[in-house]
């Protein structure tokens, strides 16, 4: 019967055919023990969500400086905590990528996209019983601004100029420049509603779960909110979340029963766990990806036929294949994913040439080419071996590429940025403006490759703040193209973020904005009868 | 009084306590001038660590400017020693929160696994020692000490999961985590620590069991031993009542480094079981450059080195009855 087991979860999940399964239960003598309803009709039945229950979440990236101010929210810990389960922003990703409104109940913009009028949903109470109101609203938002602020979400909400209170349940907020994007900028996971003069540390938030104990990288439990103002949400009793960050003790606690869902699964034994009948993969093509940085200030990336060498020297789909053990999506040299709106899929897709780079190399005016990778798993996981790929690579196209291993220690501050050709990871943005206007615009802090592109910057600012989604389109499908042609990212591999939960869980297709259905697996998940 | 008060200077013990209390005392300071120097040649701080690759240059400056980290480093690290000597132990840089508060509950649970696996590993670790000495080149002897030796041979991590995937995964037998809470009874605590608690005393065992072993060997070949065996006293009486206590002294010395190696050294059984212990907390510390946090686990820890040292001789001379009893 084991046998079986492992075959039907083999089916379920779509490893094996209809065909094959039947073929082997007939070898293993099973093929009448198949329940009837096992091949269901058409589509499998969805279930419905039901109540009940203590959903245990083994999670990778916490630490014990972890606290539950939203101006910090380092990690995965703390973000699917404050997030995920106690608090709300104004709006929400949902799983079409669209931002609907969560504590707002409306959202307008002046023609020029320069004014926003937020209404807000009525009713709403804090955990500490407080009606929410746009005085709530506006200090939460200026915990982020300011010249004294510390919050990591400072550069999101720069763009704004001015919040305005027009009555209790409307504000209406002045932007510096038109952006037609800024319902998505209100989603934002650092910009939850606090009540008003709180940080937010003591864990008064409005969302579908209230805090009942905190052990900073230890251990969370946090318990349903009777009062929460969506029916349609917080399925779970109780929501326990364990800070496990080494992955074997991740994976060991879920085999054994130990919690019921954990993040952050591990490629090399990903087919293992795939096999056991109990356990599901939920996997999710989100915008997370892995660069290779050139500074184009500096030689010889200056030139962008070097440039273009570099680019046809990396083999894509190996690094898919060998890095990321087939869990990726290959990347086209620009950081707009296919979860994204304005994704450009009419872009053809950039492969290894080997002669193509050497073309761009003799262009340039070079034989050969040494350049100094630098690289660390600080950068990502796999990061090392990545570079380790790009040499062998890039040596059949007569580039030698020199990996230096940096320390992992200190990598942001010391490597990124600094070296001129080293590797980077993006969580990636929910809107092209945002990608583009944090790492890629002229004057942006983390414009790491220095790159200044007068048509790509002019774009930028005409896209942001076009109304019409046509134009809004062709814009940003030139944008990826001018990126990815004339751009100074090497971009190989956007990431698959891997859960594995047990098959008690149900779900929706889960939003891809961030890991664990935008964070939200507690709130939007269910266990199943 | 006064012959009281003589007494207690001349006592060899109390003089000796009180000197090494002198110079725990200074050692102390050195390593607490040492972990600052340490940490802060390290790349980076804290601003920079917290906010990662999200660290624009206007936030880091008013990140350093809350946290006083702009002010010179000496100027900090005097700061900090005059609180620490009216026994203020400040609060984290990163949470905000009272160290002593941070440190005190994971403190309590480095110390509850420490002390069970010590419960657990010394009487093993003697009365397989003083087995092993009894049927010296036996194959008993031979088994006890290529099975230690093998199980202190392999890394930590290593003989942690093959105890989790057989005890836990294959059979379920035990947690495979042991995630303990504040108000877990104490039998499901001592359930939840078992296998953390088996390989490290698995870790442990070897040293203590053949320093025991060599040390009672030792004595057993000098020649009030052949006496007493001569007298025709039992082998048990004479590995016990005469060999025993002449060989305290070392066995007492390894097994106090062994204690300490359970408070200081068990960070890596800590990350694979999950164990809410202190040197977890010690390694975030570090890699976010929380200075306060990372003095204060390392003052707890050089107390234990200092203060089991202590204990170790002072035991050890209570042991000698020539020290015990000075002219």
């Amino acid at each position: 019967m084991q046998k079986l087991n492992e075959l039907e979860s083999l089916y379920t999940k779509g490893r094996i055919s209809r065909r094959e399964f039947m073929r082997r239960a007939v070898i293993a003598g099973m093929a009448m023990a198949v329940a009837p309803t096992f091949f269901p009709k058409g589509a499998r039945a969805a279930e419905g969500p039901k109540r009940g229950g203590r959903l245990r979440v083994g999670m990778g990236g916490a630490s014990t400086t972890d606290t539950l101010s939203p101006a910090v929210l380092t990690d995965m810990m703390m973000q699917t905590l404050v997030y995920g389960q106690l608090g709300n922003s104004l709006m929400e990703i949902d799983n079409a990528g669209q931002a609907v409104p969560e504590l707002a109940s409306s959202i307008e913009s002046s023609a020029d996209a320069s004014t926003w009028l937020i209404r807000l949903r009525k009713g709403v109470t804090f955990h500490n019983g407080k009606t929410m109101t746009a005085d709530d609203v506006i200090h939460s938002i200026n915990i982020h601004r300011g010249k004294s602020s510390t919050s990591a979400a400072k550069p999101i909400v720069k763009p704004i100029q001015s919040i305005v209170k027009e009555d209790a349940y409307t504000l209406r907020i002045e932007l510096a420049t038109p952006n037609a994007d800024f319902p998505y900028i209100l989603t934002d996971y650092h910009l939850v509603i606090v009540p008003e003069g709180s940080d937010g540390t003591d864990g008064v938030f409005t969302g579908a779960y209230r805090l009942k104990s905190f052990e900073p990288g230890v251990r969370s439990l946090t318990v349903r909110n009777p009062d929460y103002f969506r029916e349609d949400r917080g399925w779970f009793d109780e929501v326990e979340t364990i800070g496990i960050n080494d992955i074997n003790a991740r994976t060991n606690a879920l085999k054994t029963g130990q919690v019921d869902l954990i993040n952050r699964c591990e490629l090399k034994t990903l087919r293992f766990l795939e096999r056991m009948p109990n356990i599901q993969l939920v996997k999710q093509n989100g915008y997370r990806h892995y660069t290779f940085v050139m500074r184009t200030d500096t030689a010889p990336y200056s030139d962008n036929n070097v440039r273009m060498a570099l680019k046809h020297a990396v083999d894509r789909q190996q690094l898919v294949d060998a890095v990321f053990r087939g869990y990726a999506v290959v990347g086209n040299d620009h950081p707009i994913s296919t979860g994204n709106r304005y994704h450009a899929g009419d872009l053809p897709q950039r492969v290894y040439d080997a002669d193509k780079a050497k073309y761009y190399l003799k262009k340039a005016g070079m034989d050969r080419l040494k350049v100094d990778f630098h690289t660390a798993d600080a950068a990502f996981l796999g990061a090392v071996d990545a570079g380790i790929l790009f040499r062998e690579s890039a040596a059949r196209a007569g580039i030698d590429v020199n990996v230096v291993r940096e320390p992992n220690d200190g990598y942001w501050s010391n490597v990124w940025t600094k070296k001129p050709f080293c590797a980077c990871f993006w969580g990636g943005r929910v809107t092209e403006d945002m990608m583009f206007s944090t790492a890629y615009a002229e004057n942006a802090a983390w414009n790491d490759s220095k790159w200044k592109h007068r048509r790509f910057n002019e774009l930028l600012v005409t896209a942001r703040g076009e109304l019409d989604e046509v134009k809004r389109k062709a814009q940003y499908g030139e944008m990826q193209r001018l990126v990815r042609d004339e751009g100074g990212v090497i971009v190989p591999v956007f990431g698959t973020d891997i859960a594995a939960a047990s098959q008690k869980i149900g779900f929706d297709t889960p939003a891809v904005n961030w890991e664990l259905d935008g964070f939200r697996a507690a709130q939007r998940w269910w266990f199943k009868s | 009084m006064t012959r009281v008060m003589t007494w207690f200077i001349k006592n060899p013990i109390f003089k000796m306590v009180g000197q090494r209390l002198a110079i725990g005392l200074g050692t102390l300071l050195v390593i607490s001038g040492l972990i600052f120097v340490g940490v802060e040649a390290l790349p980076g701080d804290l601003a920079e660590a917290v906010l990662g690759q999200n660290a624009l240059p206007e936030t880091v400056a008013a990140f350093r400017a809350e946290l006083k980290l702009d002010l010179p480093a000496h100027t900090r690290y005097f700061t900090w020693l005059g609180e620490v000597m009216q026994g203020e132990l400040g609060n984290s840089l990163a949470s905000g929160k009272p160290i002593s508060e941070l440190i005190g509950w994971r403190f309590k649970n480095t110390l509850f696994l420490a002390g069970t696996t010590a419960l657990v590993a010394i009487p093993l670790a003697l009365i397989l020692g003083m087995l092993a000495a009894l049927y010296r080149d036996t194959w008993l002897d031979r088994c006890l000490s290529i099975s230690t030796l093998a199980a202190i041979s392999f890394p930590e991590f290593f003989v942690a999961y093959i105890l989790i995937t057989l005890l836990s995964v294959k059979f379920a037998l035990f947690p495979s985590i042991s995630s303990i809470t504040r108000d877990m009874p104490l039998m499901v605590k001592l359930h939840t620590i078992t296998l953390p608690c088996v390989t490290l005393t698995l870790v442990v065992l070897a040293h203590m069991m053949r320093m025991t072993r060599a040390a009672i060997i030792n004595v057993l070949d000098l020649p009030f031993i052949e006496m007493a065996r001569l007298k025709g006293i039992s082998k048990w009486r004479i590995i016990f009542n005469h060999a025993l206590p002449n060989a305290l002294a070392p066995i007492i010395n390894v097994i106090a480094l062994n204690l300490a190696y359970l408070v200081v050294g068990v960070v890596v059984v800590e990350v694979v079981f999950v164990y809410p212990g202190l040197g977890q907390l010690l390694v975030d510390s570090v890699s976010k450059r929380d200075l306060p946090v990372v003095q204060a686990s390392g003052l707890i820890f050089a107390v234990t080195y200092v203060g089991l040292n202590l204990t170790a001789d002072v035991l050890a001379m209570m042991s000698n009855p020539r020290l015990r009893h000075p002219q």
